[in-house]
């Protein structure tokens, strides 16, 4: 391991990815330092969703090194869980477990894979209920819950695992518009409280007033990276201008 | 043609003799049926094609052939050869019974472990991907989201499935056994009255059909809970 991996909580080092004869990650190079706000964006089929799975092995790379928090991810590598369990994620379509209650649903890991009490589990998920405010939807089913508080238990839900690294895949996609602001401050919140952060998403007000840089991908390629002021007021690249231009006009 | 009441009220009664048989052939053939039907899943699920091929291979052919000719020939077959006569099962194969339970349980696990892998095939990618996310084994995904919402889908269709493994008991009076059904045919033979006999049998039959149904239809409720906005 190269010093320079121990000081990034997540490095990518030439990274490429296939789906069969697709390539949907070229040559990825990435560090994110402890406590950095990132946030991915780019056109749709531009590899954003994957660059991210690649960080918890949802998907596998097929070339490159992947490390988190130092560990490499690779098919040797004996406890993916162990590193799965630092990295929290949320997902465009929630995806709680239907069949428990908002409650359990915070619960059951903790009490599986962090082998927590379940008073213990109960009161860290109460807790974290609390800190997305709603701990009075604790008892009920998550099809009983709007689309923006599901997203909202979903992300406290990997926060009760107390991860390093929270990955956001477009968290706000699904959700009809009213209610994308209730999950943007819970996510501005947690990004406040020094949280290491990577979001893909579209919201670009978010990403100007919360990343530290922003990253334009296009094609599978990371085509621009750059402060957020800069990226916004100053693109240099021709497709970063574009795509700026298309979800700005309106 | 004249129904005779008289008949059908001192047969129903001998009739109804035959529940406690058609009732273990239901249960204890349901209950290892299932068993066998989750063992036949787990291969299959497994990925692996030395399980996976075998479980297939099993469930085409218990599929695929009448039950009918499954029971006689557990019951006039396997006694041919002597290694099965000198086996620990020769007890239960040596009894219409066992050889009717054998029967029943391996047929229905065939296609109980299909129904099964429809249910665990329609949980949402994305869910399973929560739980990878969150560190949980694949175990603990299979157990703890996985089954329980497989359950829930496949309930259904293997409520159908008991339905039928009821009317297939009846089977089992091919070869000499008392259920209600052998029970009956005794009766038709002495009295020459099929009418009257066997549509009283039917009845009974629809009954069970219709508890059963019922049973399953607050099962499907209960287990569907959570699929429902209101409180």
């Amino acid at each position: 391991m190269s010093e320079h991996s121990k000081k990034n909580l997540i490095q990518m080092k030439n990274v490429d990815k296939y789906f069969g004869e697709f390539q949907a990650l070229k040559n990825i190079n990435l560090e994110v330092q402890r406590k950095e706000r990132i946030v991915i964006c780019g056109p749709s089929g531009s590899g954003k969703s994957t660059l991210i799975r690649c960080l918890n092995r949802l998907e596998k790379h097929n070339k490159g090194q992947v490390y988190i928090d130092g560990k490499e991810l690779t098919d040797q590598i004996k406890d993916i869980n162990a590193v799965r369990r630092e990295v929290g994620m949320v997902f465009q379509s929630f995806n709680l477990f239907p069949h428990m209650t908002v409650v359990k649903n915070l619960m059951v890991a903790q009490q599986l894979v962090r082998k927590i009490s379940k008073a213990d589990a109960k009161q860290s998920a109460m807790h974290f209920l609390e800190r997305v405010k709603i701990p009075e939807q604790a008892n009920k089913y998550p099809i009983q819950l709007s689309g923006g508080q599901q997203q909202r238990v979903a992300i406290a839900r990997a926060l009760c695992m107390k991860p390093k690294i929270m990955l956001f895949d477009e968290p706000t996609s699904a959700l009809d518009p009213e209610m994308i602001n209730e999950v943007l401050e819970v996510m501005v919140d947690l990004a406040n409280d020094g949280m290491t952060m990577i979001c893909v998403t579209h919201e670009m007000g978010f990403a100007r007033s919360v990343a530290d840089r922003i990253i334009f991908m296009d094609l599978g390629e990371i085509v621009e990276e750059s402060k957020p002021s800069e990226f916004f007021d100053n693109p240099k690249n021709e497709r970063t201008k574009n795509f700026l231009q298309q979800i700005l006009t309106h | 043609m004249i129904v005779d009441y008289t008949l059908i009220a001192e047969s129903l009664p001998v009739m109804l003799k035959g529940i406690g048989i058609t009732f273990q052939l239901l249960f204890i053939s349901g209950f290892l049926g299932l068993i066998l039907a989750i063992f036949l899943l787990l291969m299959r699920l497994s990925g692996k094609w030395y399980l996976s091929f075998p479980a297939q291979v099993y469930i085409y052919i218990f599929r695929g052939t009448p039950i009918l000719v499954q029971i006689f020939i557990i019951y006039y077959g396997l006694p041919q050869f002597g290694f099965i006569r000198s086996s620990i099962f020769w007890p239960i194969l040596r009894e219409p019974m066992g050889c009717a339970i054998v029967a029943l349980s391996l047929n229905t696990g065939a296609y109980v472990s299909e129904i099964l892998r429809g249910g665990v095939l329609a949980v949402g990618k994305g869910l399973i991907e929560a739980g990878s996310a969150l560190g949980m084994s694949a175990y603990q995904k299979f157990v703890y989201i996985t089954a329980p919402i497989a359950t829930r889908i496949a309930l259904p269709a293997y409520s159908n499935d008991v339905i039928s493994l009821l009317k297939s008991t009846a089977l089992a009076s091919t070869i000499t056994i008392a259920d209600m059904t052998g029970i009956a045919r005794t009766i038709v033979a002495n009295t020459y009255a099929p009418y009257e006999i066997f549509i009283s049998l039917a009845i009974v039959y629809l009954i069970f059909t219709f508890i059963l149904q019922k049973s399953f239809g607050y099962l499907e409720q209960y287990l569907g809970r959570y699929t429902k906005r209101e409180e």
